[in-house]
């Protein structure tokens, strides 16, 4: 995952030294403007230009993506309003494989002649690697779908809202927190529309519209006394929904040492909850370092399966295509074919899906046209398949692609991005409750927080937002300077029990980074609370 | 859009605020031309081209601000964006920390940051460098993956009360890792310039090929605290979450590694050892940067750390009316002084101690002691009287770049560096420092 925040992404206040990193956020529109979208019979004329430039100059295959994507963020920080950016890009993106070899080139500019020159562009750029090229691309087949749609199944476009009601909201966020015991409080929302258009030379033309929701706040107490500070996250999930995420059910909250959230998201209650912790984590006892068993909940979760299993099961990583980057995988293809290689415990079962709804990746096809499904990839511990695209579907044996095609942007190339991945609930009758009964040394972890992993997934570190300390079944208080380190394996090897399906919850990001030049991706991982015996704890406090 | 000269951007956006109705308006545009080629398994992977530019339009009524950006350049779009920034400042709340725009400001030189040589770079080129780079892995029968961007670019920028600024740069930016064919070795080399002329493609892909085969290997040591060398392709992903963190505001309100109890800050207070010295310099002839920051201010060369003495921060302008100081602009990048060893002599005054090639996946564990944890990658020896013994085993890392800065044995000459991490750049020296804590072990090659 990249580390830098979203509001680096914002990139209003940019020095112009870091040209060559900008992100450009795309046009502007008005803050209330009316939610529109590009008629797709005009988008079918732009891809039909394309294709057929492209066909005319060699290309062997074409691919075209005319892309409309909205971004709105607020930020506001104490009872200040920090800024409300509207953004609007619009443009094309052609992907060609001419002698073998792939070639890519986008435009904004969105009449025929340009369009058909980009198609000349990505061509000649395939031709000219060509020479570098040691094996030919080898496609899946795909059929083409003729004129299909999908959209997000949301309830409430997030657009449609009122900014005053959204900016009222973050502002009473922010209120609750200092009122409690915060000194200061930053709060934030993120929506993204994705209006993708895709065509390709088999034959497909399909519209989709994406929906994607993230609120969040951090919110910091210092103790003036002693110069010392914490912060407390919020607990929301970025989740593929509309406004409804906003709007609280009693029905979607789990009352426990804190509340979490499952479908709905209550955010003023959290930053209430959120401003007591603060002050809790300031008083809390340093962790003792040692061997804990661990209780972690689906908000702190999902950052771990993201890392230590949906990035390793990625087939162009095991292949090298990340090395020089993000790096590759110890899941080699050999375990694969040994079909016994014991990932983790008989209880650990994960599936990556697109199709999931609410969830971050969720859509109906991908980004080269392949429609979306769910496939095991760890299957009662043991690993049973990747994720895989296009030209990679033959290596593992597939005659079609998985779909997991992604580019951030109509103006970056698509290459092959995480599926949701997810740890499915356990089959028995279990609650969280009653799995901290039977712990007799142990810490519950929430929320997400510090995290790193090697570049072949080994070895990782996480944090987290709230620790409490668990001994002979009961919680007995919080704890800090709290991190677990282990090995992928090993760790989940020690899964030792699932929560049922009432406590499955998706957690996820909207900033899953990769690929060179970096892009990022929108990805949810599903989970239960699970029990992870004999991991070992650090204590990260130091002195400077 | 193409690239501007100073004379064609002065004359848009004087377009652009003609429009303007504001009590004031700021106009910034940024263009630029970005080109790559990825390479991996010894073949080329993917590659593109893309144009992008912005213009970012702000008005202010009072104190009330909004801001529009487009990338259309038409007299109507024009007029559009300027429209709309001004329909924002008018829906938005006023806001007490909005500062009224500069007038015109005393700028030094331009830096030298363009180079037309790198302006030049066309795709023949870059096929030309991945095949020199894999001539030599193949010949050597390794495996390489790697990545070569240019970059063309400039901004502009001009307010309602008279400033201009205008800035042009390239860069180009290499990096590669070689791997053994068994999977069981691997090397890495990084250079980024803004001038082409003085990237050699081949002694790069050398380095990462002779480190790969080098590591080839690796046995374990049990995690621990020792001596190490960090390389600078190492040591810059570290030290730049320390420059770019000192930022005056945070370390007032209590949240950062420079505050102190009740809202007292470290400026001025020795936190590190004798031999770091850190600058910034737009005007280095070996790093030149942006001459101004984003809001017009001059940029200057600045110490930052004298002698291990915190000697400034940066302040927003806001921040710095409040305290009634000088308001100095975060830097574009930074200059770390050393000494005239090479990485070599390093070593070879080394009795026992680990040199490490590139450290990976680095985060903030706490903001409060700048701790941060992460791993070694692509090359990590054991050196045992003065020299490389054998390779070892990588390991994760948790530690502050305070409290390593305060274990300095010896720097050597400092030399250009990029951060496989954001990018960014930096010169610094191959560092030896005692005491590093490698806290466990990592499998990963």
């Amino acid at each position: 995952m990249k580390r830098r925040d979203f509001l680096h992404y914002t990139g209003l206040g940019l020095g112009a030294g870091l040209l060559s990193q900008i992100p450009i956020i795309g046009k502007a529109v008005p803050l209330d403007t009316p939610w529109y979208t590009i008629d797709p019979a005009r988008k079918k004329e732009l891809a039909d230009v394309a294709l057929n430039a492209a066909r005319s100059k060699g290309a062997s295959y074409t691919d075209v993506r005319i892309g409309r994507y909205l971004n709105q963020f607020l930020m506001t920080r104490e009872d200040k309003v920090e800024n409300i950016v509207n953004t609007e890009s619009y443009g094309i993106g052609i992907r060609v494989l001419a002698n073998g070899c792939w070639g890519f080139a986008s435009t904004d500019q969105m009449d025929k002649d340009s369009i058909a020159r980009t198609a000349a562009t990505a061509v000649a750029i395939a031709k000219e690697n060509a020479r570098l090229l040691t094996t030919p691309v080898q496609l899946a087949p795909q059929k083409g779908y003729g004129e299909v749609s999908w959209k997000t199944p949301i309830e409430k476009n997030a657009f449609e809202v009122p900014v005053k009601e959204k900016v009222d909201l973050l502002l009473s966020v922010n209120d609750v927190a200092l009122k409690g015991s915060a000194d200061y409080v930053e709060s934030r929302m993120f929506l993204v529309n994705e209006q993708k258009y895709f065509a390709s030379s088999d034959g497909s033309y399909i519209d989709q519209d994406v929906h994607r929701i993230w609120p969040s706040f951090t919110i910091t107490k210092i103790d003036k006394t002693t110069g010392k500070f914490e912060t407390r996250d919020a607990l929301s999930a970025p989740r593929g929904m509309g406004y409804e995420y906003m709007i609280p059910r009693e029905s979607d909250k789990i009352k426990g040492v804190t509340t979490l959230y499952r479908d709905r998201y209550d955010m003023v209650e959290d930053a209430r909850q959120g401003a007591q912790q603060v002050g809790e984590k300031l008083k809390a006892k340093s962790v003792e370092p040692g061997k804990y068993d661990l209780i972690l909940d689906p908000s702190h979760l999902w950052l771990t399966i993201h890392e230590s299993v949906g990035h390793p099961t990625e087939l162009d990583r095991v292949l090298g295509y990340e090395a020089n980057f993000a790096g590759t995988s110890f899941l080699t293809l050999d375990k694969w074919e040994s079909k016994k290689f014991q990932f983790g415990s008989p209880l650990v079962n994960i599936v990556a899906d697109k199709t999931q709804p609410g969830s971050l990746g969720a859509v109906g096809y991908d980004d080269e046209g392949v429609g979306t499904q769910k496939w095991d990839l760890i299957k009662d511990g043991v690993l049973v398949n990747y994720q895989a695209i296009r030209d990679q579907a033959h290596i593992i044996g597939l005659n079609q692609s998985q779909g997991c095609c992604y580019a951030q942007r109509w103006s970056d190339v698509q290459f092959q991005r995480m599926a949701n991945v997810s740890l499915q609930p356990g089959a028995a009758s279990l609650t969280p409750a009653e799995m901290i009964k039977k712990v007799e040394k142990g810490i519950f972890i929430a929320g997400n927080g510090s995290f790193s992993i090697d570049q072949q997934r080994y070895n990782f570190q996480f944090g987290g937002q709230l620790f409490y300390e668990i001994k002979n079944g009961e919680i007995v208080g919080m704890l800090k300077d709290v991190a677990y380190q282990s090995n992928t394996q090993e760790f989940w090897n020690s899964c030792a029990a699932i929560a049922d399906k009432r406590d499955y919850r998706l957690g996820g990001s909207f900033f899953d980074g990769k690929g060179q030049p970096s892009q990022v991706s929108a990805v949810s991982h599903g989970s239960a609370t699970a029990r992870f015996n004999g991991v070992n704890v650090i204590n990260t406090a130091r002195k400077i | 859009m193409p690239i501007l000269s100073k004379e064609a951007a002065q004359a848009l956006l004087k377009k652009v605020l003609a429009h303007s109705k504001a009590d004031e308006c700021e106009v910034l545009l940024f263009g630029g031309e970005s080109s790559n080629v990825r390479y991996a398994r010894n073949a080329v992977s993917t590659s593109g081209a893309s144009s992008k530019s912005m213009l970012v339009v702000s008005s202010a009524f009072g104190k009330k601000l909004g801001t529009a950006t487009i990338n259309e350049y038409d007299d109507a779009s024009l007029e559009k964006v300027v429209k709309r920034a001004e329909e924002l400042a008018r829906l938005a709340p006023e806001n007490p920390e909005y500062m009224s725009v500069l007038g015109p400001q005393q700028y030094a030189t331009a830096s030298a940051t363009y180079n037309k040589e790198t302006a030049a770079i066309d795709p023949a080129y870059r096929a030309e460098a991945v095949a020199q780079s894999l001539s030599i892995t193949k010949q050597n029968h390794l495996v390489a993956a790697g990545y070569l961007e240019n970059n063309v670019g400039f901004s502009a920028m001009m307010n309602s009360k008279g400033l201009f600024a205008y800035y042009n740069s390239t860069d180009v930016n290499l990096s590669i890792t070689v791997r053994t064919e068994d999977g069981t070795g691997s090397g890495y080399a990084a250079k980024a310039y803004n001038d082409v002329t003085k990237l050699d493609i081949k002694k790069e892909s050398s380095a990462a090929a002779m480190k790969a085969v080098g590591s080839k290997g690796a046995k374990a040591l049990e995690p621990g605290k020792y001596t190490v060398i960090l390389e600078p392709a190492a040591s810059i992903v570290l030290l730049e979450n320390l420059i770019f963190g000192m930022d005056a505001r945070s370390a007032e309100e209590g949240r950062s590694f420079l505050s102190k109890a009740g809202g007292k800050t470290k400026l001025g207070d020795k936190l590190m050892d004798d031999s770091v010295t850190i600058y910034s310099d737009p005007w280095h002839p070996d790093m030149p940067t942006s001459y101004y920051n984003f809001d017009g201010r001059p940029q200057e060369k600045i110490t930052w750390i004298e002698k291990g003495v915190v000697k400034n921060m940066y302040y927003s302008r806001y921040w710095a009316q409040k305290d009634n100081v000088k308001a100095v602009p975060s830097p574009d990048a930074f200059i770390m002084e050393g000494g005239t060893d090479s990485l070599e002599d390093l070593i070879k005054s080394t009795e026992k101690g680990i040199l490490v090639t590139r450290l990976w996946y680095i985060r903030s564990v706490d903001p409060q002691t700048l701790l941060f944890t992460g791993l070694t990658r692509d090359g990590t020896f054991y050196i045992e009287n003065g020299v490389i013994k054998h390779p070892v085993k990588n390991f994760r890392f948790n530690e502050s770049p305070v409290i390593m800065l305060n274990n300095v044995e010896a720097l050597g000459k400092p030399e250009r560096a990029v951060s496989g991490e954001s990018g960014a750049s930096a010169i610094l020296p191959p560092m030896k420092l005692r005491d590093f804590t490698f806290t466990s072990l990592s499998d990963a090659i």
